[in-house]
């Protein structure tokens, strides 16, 4: 409401001192007025279509109010990334501090818009929706601080996702100026777009000094392992689609092959496979008649034969995810959602999240040079592992790829596990899908351990008033040789325990032996087990048919060489 | 005239407003709901503009492109290694023959022998996919007396060294004083390196190797087990964090063994440094080291091993120490304080998991730290210290193996290990990708995963008779076992020398009988992998034993609680003979046994592919040779495996006798040999697996209402107690 509300509320005060003039006047205001709110409307509009966004309310202003930053042309230029970078030797742990919770703070900083001397952006599309998601994401979690002193870790708000888009000098420079840029020391910058033509590095361009980069489509000679984190292209469809899980189980199809800008040699290969194989492979490109946009995206095409995409990525058990001039590919993300088991073949390609997730549960990995021999290494998989192969694919993407959200927070859990080791989360809470979760047992103790005889064993008896009944325990089982220590627990208020062995004598007390089997017990019981199963969220128990035994149990031979010669006479 | 006005004014302040709407508010809502047109502005790079151009021939010029590019220190299987030599024979490795004259340390000669006695092992370098020099390069500090002089000429001038392509060089000491560099003192050229104490900064990630530092003593095979015998609860040991070893006062890796004393609280933190080593430490001396050479004199390494929750493992000279395994065995949780230091197999070992990764920069912080590590935790990070311990460091023939497995995951790529596979019992040794890729099928993971066993088995019945009569007890074994409602599949092995009987000679039964002619006629082909088992649990049984379908029924239940150890009928023992100093062998009842008959036993299939790959020919030979002792080597392959005694399951009484009374028919048993080579078998497979993997058990396992005071209509298996 800025220069409008101006001038109308001069008007009325101006009324009564003209009157002659007051139809030009009226005009005249009026026409002001008119292209005053049209040049406030243009000025608002144009800006938001560069910078696709207007919510970011990082500080609580709209993106058009982001300072204007001119970058000098002699503005200092970061190094290139150095390569023998690691978190000993570029990350300054001291700001991260010892703190009980063991997170790490993360400190976004404010939007700036760069230009260049002339005032050209330093970037053609500014602060994309997809990169103002991850920097919403990070500040409503638990890693966001507005108070940089405290911060152990620093997002820029430029946005880097795209290489193609930036001018990798300015924005550089740009990076420079942030002010506790410090040779980039402990920030975090965030690609999925790496490289351009023609030969499209593995990583990002724009040189960073020291600063950590989350990329997508790392080689493993751009990736500085333990230091930089692998992340997923992020696919739009992940949003724009809604594909309903399907329970693992054969398909339609056996291979399907969806991408459209396959490298022709490796197209030619899928057709030879396909001839060989028949219906099993279907091998889909893009569709010819339709005009290129935001629908073509959505088809794919087979000798004319129209299917809709990713939906049909549902109809297959593999699907391949070949490398195309990047390594990473957003067609991952796809398949991954779709439970569609991803065949990736990206020689030297850092699989995303690759430092916490095991893709062998969830995909198959295999050299580009195997390309032929695809339909045979894939047929050799049992259908069981196929089965847990799709669900554990839909897992990785509801977890960690289906949004920006997920791909922003995973990266900063992952640098917090590095920070925090000793509190990581472990292999079984990054891999396993809640089904398994629930199912599974991972017990406490186990290492398969025989323990020695001699420490014994320390009996706890639990006790309320029955001295009598106490007393015949306490004597029973202080006989047991490999009683190391004997512990009674007085569960009762009332009464307080007898002291000394005499006391446990008690001929007043008339000894009602053992629980009572009423009815109304049993009924407790069961009553306990049904709320215990319904806390719990399944039932724990396992019903067995054995029983233990010593080995010569009962058997015909002299009790007398028996270890445990008197079991079951009672 | 003034409504007239007025009105204008309103209509010029409402268009004013509603103008302002459309611009400014409500393209707010519109940026969110138009996805796919910001789409193409925001994040379509990948969509558009990714063409070819990089390698636009054939693969093979794309990686010699790759190859030019990313030699020596940018290595990676893909550009330094040639899989082609892989292909044809699988992973075989070859050892260079020894030079006359060329003197060796005990430790590689372990090495070496440790390959050679390996299943990868091949003499034939036209097979070879790796290579393995017999120079020894361990020790590469110049001033050590190991150190092998003009190794650059001798290596270059090996035929095979084809610019050290496919060849892997095991390193334990590179550089030496002051700056302990990590070269090696020769172009290793596009060989692969298998090093202690390798950084961060030169270790080539999936090319390297880390592997752990040990001494000269480490033993060749075999090695000792972990020290932990029993969990305590809560799992506090007397101190919380020991140290106690040489500090360097000055030059590299001083640092932080210089500040230790800040921590050191002498309670239960206790950190101790001596300043003595080497001929002139006095004249480095600084003021401290009087008073903590006399502290360091007060207190016993070992105990404080034996002791303490966790032990610290700062950096030396260089990056490893010895303490670092000494930790790991003693179950005291290493915490490393050795920043850059590539932590040994790091490839396949999650190291979270067993040992605290601290940081030098915050040693002030690392009691507090270790302190706030919740009980569970230490729990499971000490167990998994033995777990790691005897699973891959605790010989060099461990050591030497995982290097090759991990390798050979990498060169096969596809049939791979996945990190649960390494980081769970049993560990990647025993659990073998080239069997399945898929955990559910191998006998380890039911639990973790929350799955079953396949509810079905298969009866593979051993035949060396000739089928004479209808009465003959394999017959009547065919017959109760083909009824269980467990029983997916009947296999008849034919390991007699007389032709097949006709199928009709066959009782008729109610699942598929196959009948499989054994083409050797050894008693190894029981343990074969037979695709034609399509279940997870195996009936092994020879021909004569005797059992009822309850009795079948009910061991099979069992099995399906313990799918990993072998659930059997009749059981043995060994026993150590302090007279002949060698292992005996038992088929006494005794109170306990360790060993369970394969004659008449369930256990998971995969350990007919264990048995038939995991094994060395040597002892698989020597068992066909005698045609006995097949069932020992399954107990000790088992154990060796789990660490657990196999599971003996109530029989009835009729079949013990059969068992006893065997001498009457013409069976091996009845051969007075029988019983001497049992014994000598014992002790063969012993010296193999390096130590007596058997444990004793004391346990049967009877149905829940076995021979209990109840009518005998109210017991599910009351065939057993029949008489």
């Amino acid at each position: 409401m800025c220069a409008s509300g101006k001038y109308s509320s001069r008007g009325p005060a101006l009324i009564p001192r003209m009157k002659t003039r007051h139809r030009i006047y009226y005009i005249t205001l009026f026409s002001v007025v008119l292209l005053g709110l049209i040049a406030t409307g243009m000025f608002q509009f144009w800006p938001h279509s560069i910078e696709s966004t207007a919510d970011w309310t990082l500080d609580k202003r709209s993106v058009h109010d982001a300072p204007l930053v001119r970058l000098p042309v002699s503005s200092p230029i970061p190094e290139r990334g150095d390569l023998s970078c690691r978190m000993h030797t570029c990350f300054d742990v001291y700001r991260c501090g010892y703190n009980p919770k063991n997170r790490i703070k993360v400190y976004i900083y404010p939007l700036q818009r760069f230009v260049d001397e002339v005032g050209v952006p330093i970037s053609s599309t500014g602060l994309s929706r997809e990169y103002n998601d991850l920097l919403s994401a990070i500040s409503d979690s638990d890693f966001y601080t507005d108070d940089v002193t405290r911060a152990c870790l620093f997002v820029p708000s430029i946005d880097v996702l795209n290489q193609n888009s930036l001018r990798i000098r300015e924005t550089a420079q740009a990076l420079a100026m942030l002010p506790r840029w410090d040779k980039g020391m402990n920030h975090l910058l965030f690609n999925m777009l790496p490289g351009g033509p023609p030969d499209y590095n593995t990583a990002l361009d724009v040189p960073r000094d020291r600063a950590l980069l989350a990329g997508g489509g790392f080689s493993t000679w751009t990736y500085r392992q333990g230091y930089d984190v692998s992340i997923p292209v992020y696919s739009p469809l992940s949003a724009d689609v809604e594909l309903p899980e399907r329970q693992p189980g054969p398909r339609r199809y056996f291979i399907l092959s969806s991408q459209t800008a396959i490298h022709r040699e490796y197209r030619a290969e899928l057709e030879r496979l396909k001839e060989e194989n028949g219906e099993a492979l279907l091998l889909l490109d893009k569709c010819s008649n339709l005009s290129q946009g935001a629908a073509s995206a959505r088809k794919r095409c087979y000798k004319g034969q129209v299917y809709d995409y990713p939906q049909i990525l549902q109809e297959s058990s593999f699907c391949v995810v070949l490398r195309g001039a990047r390594l990473g590919q957003a067609a991952l993300s796809d398949v991954l959602q779709a439970g569609c088991v991803p065949v990736i073949l990206a020689d030297s390609y850092i699989l995303p999240f690759s430092e916490v997730l095991d893709w062998k549960r969830a995909s198959v990995v295999i050299p580009e040079e195997k390309l032929s021999e695809m339909y045979t290494i894939l047929k050799s998989i049992p259908h069981r592992q196929v089965e847990e192969m799709q669900r554990q694919a839909r897992w990785f993407w509801e977890a960690y790829f289906s949004s920006m959200k997920a791909i922003g927070l995973t990266t900063l859990q992952i640098i917090n596990d590095r920070i925090y080791p000793y509190a990581s989360r472990t292999y079984e809470q990054w891999n396993n899908p809640p089904v398994v979760k629930w199912s599974s047992v991972n017990s406490p103790l186990f290492l398969p351990l025989i323990p020695p005889r001699a420490p014994g064993f320390t009996a706890v008896v639990l006790t309320y008033d029955r001295i009598e009944s106490l007393f015949r325990v306490i004597t029973e089982i202080s006989k047991v040789p490999s009683l190391a220590k004997l512990l009674v627990v007085w569960n009762n208020q009332n009464k307080s325990p007898p002291e000394g062995e005499k006391k446990f004598k008690c001929p007043e007390c008339t000894a009602i032996d053992g629980l009572s089997l009423d009815q109304t017990h049993m009924v407790e019981r069961s009553e306990c087990i049904n709320k215990f199963a319904s806390v719990f969220g399944t039932m724990p128990l396992k019903v067995v048919e054995h029983r233990a035994d010593p080995v010569l149990y009962k058997d015909d031979f002299p009790e007398k060489l028996k270890s445990f010669p008197n079991i079951g006479s009672l | 005239m003034q409504a007239k006005k007025r009105y204008l004014i309103l209509f010029s302040a409402g268009a004013c407003l509603i103008l302002l709407f459309c611009f400014g508010g409500i393209q707010v809502p519109l940026s969110r709901r138009g996805p796919t047109r910001r789409d193409d502005r925001s994040l379509t790079g990948y969509r558009s503009g990714a063409q070819w151009r990089r390698f636009p021939g054939v693969v093979q010029q794309k990686r010699d492109a790759i190859t030019g590019v990313y030699s020596g220190k940018r290595c990676r299987m893909e550009s330094c290694f040639d899989f082609s030599l892989c292909e044809r024979n699988g992973f075989k490795v070859y050892v260079y023959p020894q030079q006359k004259g060329e003197k060796m340390s005990e430790s590689y000669q372990n090495i070496l022998s440790s390959i050679e006695g390996s299943r990868f092992y091949t003499s034939d370098p036209g097979q070879a996919c790796l290579f393995v020099l017999s120079l020894d390069t361990l020790d590469r500090d110049q001033l050590s007396p190991q150190y092998v002089h003009n190794l650059k000429a001798k290596i270059q001038s090996l035929p095979l060294w084809n610019g050290g392509k496919n060849h892997i060089i095991f390193n334990l000491y590179s550089g030496t004083w002051p700056d302990y560099t990590e070269d090696l003192g020769f172009d290793i050229g596009f060989a692969m390196l298998a090093k202690a104490s390798i950084s961060t900064e030169n270790f080539r990630p999936n090319f390297d190797v880390s592997i752990p530092l040990f001494s000269k003593d480490h033993p060749r095979t075999g090695g000792e087990r972990g020290y932990l015998k029993h969990n305590s609860i809560p799992p506090f040991r007397k101190y919380m964090l020991v140290f106690k070893g040489k500090r360097y006062l000055t030059g590299i890796g001083s640092d932080t063994r210089n500040a230790l004393y800040h921590v050191h609280n002498s309670e239960d933190v206790v950190l101790l440094t001596t300043c003595k080593h080497g001929k002139d430490w006095q004249k480095h001396k600084d003021a401290r080291c009087d008073k903590d050479n006399a502290e360091y004199d007060k207190y016993d390494y070992r105990e404080m091993l034996y002791n303490s929750t966790f032990c610290l493992v700062p950096r030396g000279r260089r990056l490893g120490s010895f303490r670092f395994l000494e930790a790991l065995q003693a179950a005291c949780v290493p915490v490393m304080l050795s920043n850059g230091w590539e932590l040994p197999f790091s490839e396949i070992i999650n190291w979270n998991t067993a040992a605290v990764i601290g940081d030098e920069r915050l040693l002030l912080q690392i009691p507090s730290t270790v302190r706030s590590i919740h009980q569970d935790k230490i729990l499971s990070l000490r167990q998994q210290t033995q777990f790691l311990w005897e699973a891959y460091f605790n010989s060099v023939e461990r050591i030497v193996l995982t290097t090759l497995e991990i390798i050979q995951d990498r060169v096969l790529q596809h049939p791979s290990r996945s990190s649960l596979m390494w980081n769970s019992l049993p560990g990647g040794l025993f659990t073998l990708p080239q069997y399945s890729t898929y955990l559910g099928d191998f006998p380890f993971y039911y639990a973790k995963l929350g799955i079953k066993p396949y509810s079905k088995f298969t009866a593979i019945i051993h035949v060396v008779t000739p089928l004479v009569s209808q009465s003959q007890p394999i017959i009547k074994l065919l017959v109760a076992v083909a009824k269980s409602q467990y029983c997916a599949q009947v296999i008849v092995l034919w390991n007699c020398d007389k032709p097949l009987p006709a199928k009709h000679r066959w009782p008729a039964t109610s699942v598929p009988v196959i009948v499989i002619e054994g083409e050797s006629k050894v008693m190894s082909s029981r343990f074969l992998p037979y695709d034609t088992i399509p279940t997870d649990a195996v009936l092994s049984l020879d021909e004569d034993t005797v059992l009822s379908t309850t009795e079948v029924d009910f061991a099979f239940t069992v099995w399906q609680s313990f799918p990993d150890r072998i659930v059997g009928y009749p059981a043995r023992s060994h026993f150590w003979d302090s007279n002949k100093e060698r292992w005996g062998y038992t088929s006494k009842w005794t109170n306990d046994y360790s060993m369970v008959l394969t004659g008449a036993a369930i256990y998971h299939r995969y350990y007919h592919y264990l048995y038939t790959t995991y094994l060395p020919t040597s002892l698989k030979t020597m068992v066909d040779q005698i045609s006995n002792c097949e069932d020992i080597l399954m107990n000790f392959l088992v154990s060796s495996v789990t660490k657990l005694p196999p599971i003996k399951v109530t029989q009835k009484k009729q079949y013990k006798e059969t068992m006893m009374g065997q001498t009457s028919r013409a069976s091996r048993w009845a051969d007075p040999d029988h019983f001497a080579q049992r014994q000598t078998c014992m002790n063969k497979f012993a010296s193999w697996f390096g130590s007596m993997p058997l444990v004793h058990s004391q346990m049967r396992l009877d149905p829940v209402l076995f021979k209990d005071q109840v009518s005998i209509l109210r017991k599910k298996y009351r065939d057993i107690e029949r008489l």
